[in-house]
């Protein structure tokens, strides 16, 4: 039996061999116990968000309803509002991640007195737990005995309420969200930039090139790999954003600083949870078609490269 | 009665308990986390324990709030139910599904001393889930007396004379009205509070409500999201409202910087452990009506205490005991000695003679017949979002009327969650 099997086996890894020269430098079966993991613990669950999202679902029992949930998802009165505001939020912070990222990533590969240090201080915020950073921005903006606008108002200004103005908290939000990510933009960035041959600068400098025409003609295009993995990482986590502004805001004041995570967690919470998972896969549809022409455009430039 | 059920009770748990290792039949008591719970039913169960040597109750603890939902509905699923709970009653307790999960209480000695609006919010229609677990609460304004003597204020029976209170004490420098929206669930109390209000206008409303005939949009409902939107407009709220909590209320209130809080009367437990001094100061009026006639307090019901029907044997007997305990006498004077009533009880205990003015005040709309239950008893649907809607119309950012659409909408999922009929 045993020895039955072990000449098929060698006999099918043979028959890969003489068919397609070493395309399979493996037999298929080495596959099988990642196979087995991403089955388990990303497929079926997958698909059975897929399946859940159409049931009315109470935990107890289901009930099968068809698309229901997504005409229900898509007339929740404060959907659109919080769907402006995750692509506000994933645009503004990325945006910021990659212009501020990318000039601290200049400065600190320049030759600076207390670099490492720097990069050191710069890295902190990404160590911090989300939550922790959201509670302590919390007390340190809140309006009246905060710290932020305490220090604001010794300069005689009058500190806005940061997280508690409808107009502000989600800008607000984005701002932390900048602090805790830049250090990941900004390591990515000196990663790049230090990969650079310094042949191209010497070059530059015999011809005469001012700063600003080496950072434009020099080092912009050659760190858009680097640019294209800071936007690419900070758009989709802005866009699925939703620990940080729980944490600071719960989404409010009323629905102000609201994003499709917040909405799908609050419908959790009520006991929604057909509702919630149809939220899901309407945000893994919306991140998908944002993400896949955008990273599709960048690859494409870093080829021609 | 009561003892021999419990005595029968302890024989049966006492014989089956033979069988175990060493006599004793071992259950846990889910309550929720915070200090005055907790304390509350460590106490219960050292009286129990007491009385009943053969049963160690372990006290376990759950999150408030949503969390705390996600939670009980979670282990009642998987069956890790602690074997007694404690639990919200009202459309809360309908959504955990009673008659697949929970234990029938019909035939416990408890049964027939609760009162009929308790029996109503854990029951279904095939029978009685729940033992009560405290006395009831009041919501309505809570608001500092001492002030009132001061400026020499009458309690006001209509919106309009509320809203003249209202101007003096903001002329004396006094915030006339407390909110809180860093908490955000108090910013309900306008509208929930209202209800009483609303059911003494058209007491057939909540049943319409239910059956998608009636509207937060229109009136009598809407006076509650009205009535929230002109106290923002008139400049009554303290000033730090968008980001003050619940703590913070309770001590504006008992401090007196601010004089009326709309708000639930368990906030009497906040001010007596922060503030014991204010307690005699602090008394309760029910949420104005537009028509005085109509003024009348919204009264929460206890929550229930429920035993899954996972616990089965001498644990369920155990379990058994241990609910009628928490409806005795005894305990409702532990109850008492605790936390202080907040309301009247509702297993035929009575209120202490020295109650609190505040609870006075509370028994009083109780002896004029001027009460109504929240409509959260009456109706299985209210909608996740109400807390964020009104503190919308209460920060400015939404009027009354739309505020009230938006949550008329919000129900819906609610409604068809519970596969009610017209939604």
């Amino acid at each position: 039996m045993t020895a039955e099997a072990t000449e098929v086996r060698a006999g099918r890894v043979r028959q890969v061999r003489t068919l397609g020269t070493v395309r399979h430098a493996y037999p298929l079966w080495f596959y099988l116990p990642a196979a087995v993991l991403f089955l388990v613990f990303f497929a079926i669950p997958t698909f059975a968000s897929f399946y859940f999202s159409l049931t009315r679902w109470t935990l107890f029992d289901q009930e099968f309803i068809g698309l229901e949930n997504y005409v229900q998802f898509f007339r929740e009165p404060q959907l659109y509002q919080s769907f402006i505001n995750t692509l506000i939020y994933g645009f503004v912070t990325s945006g910021l991640k990659v212009v501020i990222g990318l000039a601290l990533g200049v400065l600190l590969t320049s030759a600076l007195v207390g670099r490492n240090y720097l990069r050191s201080v710069i890295f902190f915020p990404v160590l911090v737990s989300t939550i922790g950073v959201g509670i302590m921005f919390k007390a340190l903006l809140d309006p009246f005995d905060g710290v932020v606008n305490g220090a604001l108002e010794t300069l005689g200004i009058t500190g806005p309420g940061w997280l508690t103005d409808p107009s502000l908290a989600l800008l607000t939000i984005a701002g932390i969200d900048v602090w805790k990510g830049l250090g990941i933009a900004c390591l990515i960035y000196i990663a790049g930039l230090v990969a650079i041959p310094t042949e191209y600068y010497e070059a530059a400098r015999v011809d005469g090139a001012s700063r600003w025409a080496v950072f434009t003609s020099i080092t912009l295009p050659l760190v858009k790999p680097a640019t294209g993995t800071v936007l690419i990482l900070s758009l989709i986590g802005g866009l699925r954003s939703f620990d940080l502004i729980w944490a600071t805001t719960g989404g409010g004041p009323g629905f102000s600083s609201d994003v499709i995570g917040s909405v799908i967690y609050k419908q959790y919470q009520a006991g929604f949870y057909g509702l919630s998972t149809a939220g899901n896969v309407v945000l893994f549809l919306v991140v998908t078609a944002i993400m896949v022409p955008i990273s599709l455009m960048l690859n494409k430039r870093e080829v021609e490269q | 009665m009561v003892a021999a059920t419990a005595a029968a009770a302890l024989v049966l748990a006492a014989c089956s308990g033979g069988g175990s290792t060493d006599g004793t039949v071992e259950i846990t008591f889910l309550t929720s986390a915070g200090d005055l719970s907790t304390a509350t039913g460590e106490a219960l169960i050292e009286a129990f324990e007491a009385e009943n040597p053969d049963i160690v109750v372990n006290l376990d603890t759950k999150p408030d709030g949503t969390d705390g939902d996600n939670l009980v509905k979670t282990r009642l699923s998987t069956g890790e139910m602690a074997d007694v709970f404690m639990y919200n009653s009202g459309s809360l307790f309908q959504a955990l599904n009673p008659e697949q999960n929970l234990v029938e209480m019909s035939d416990f000695a408890f049964a027939d001393s609760l009162t009929d609006d308790f029996v109503s919010v854990v029951s279904t229609e095939n029978g009685l889930y729940g033992g009560a677990y405290g006395a009831s609460l009041a919501g309505g304004i809570a608001y500092n007396g001492a002030i009132y003597d001061e400026l020499g204020l009458e309690v006001p029976e209509s919106w309009d004379d509320f809203m003249a209170n209202n101007e003096e004490i903001a002329a004396a420098g006094y915030d006339p009205i407390i909110q809180t929206y860093g908490d955000t669930w108090t910013a309900q109390l306008f509208v929930l509070a209202d209800f009483a209000n609303v059911n003494a206008a058209d007491p057939e409303w909540a049943q319409g409500y239910t059956a998608h005939e009636k509207f937060y949009a229109e009136q009598p409902a809407l006076a509650g999201f009205v009535h929230h939107q002109e106290a923002y407009e008139a400049g009554y709220f303290n000033e730090n409202y968008p980001s003050a909590t619940y703590e913070d209320g309770a001590r504006m209130l008992a401090e007196g910087t601010g004089v009326h809080y709309p708000i639930l009367t368990g906030v009497m437990d906040t001010i007596r452990a922060n503030h014991p001094d204010a307690v005699s100061d602090i008394r309760f009026m029910a949420l104005p009506a537009d028509d005085p006639a109509n003024t009348s307090a919204t009264i929460w019901q206890p929550s229930g205490v429920y035993i899954p029907q996972t616990t089965e044997g001498e644990e369920r007997e155990a379990a058994q005991a241990f609910v009628e305990f928490v409806n005795s006498t005894e305990a409702c004077e532990i109850f008492t000695a605790q936390g202080a009533p907040t309301g009247p009880y509702v297993n035929g205990c009575e209120l202490p003679a020295d109650v609190d003015p505040l609870v006075a005040d509370v028994q009083a709309y109780f002896d004029s017949g001027r009460t109504a239950p929240a409509l959260e008893f009456l109706s299985p649907i209210k909608g996740p979002n109400l807390s964020q809607i009104t503190v919308e119309v209460g920060s400015g950012i939404r009027g009354a009327e739309e505020a009230a659409a938006n949550y008329d909408r919000d129900v819906e999922n609610q409604a068809q969650q519970l596969g009610l009929e017209g939604w």
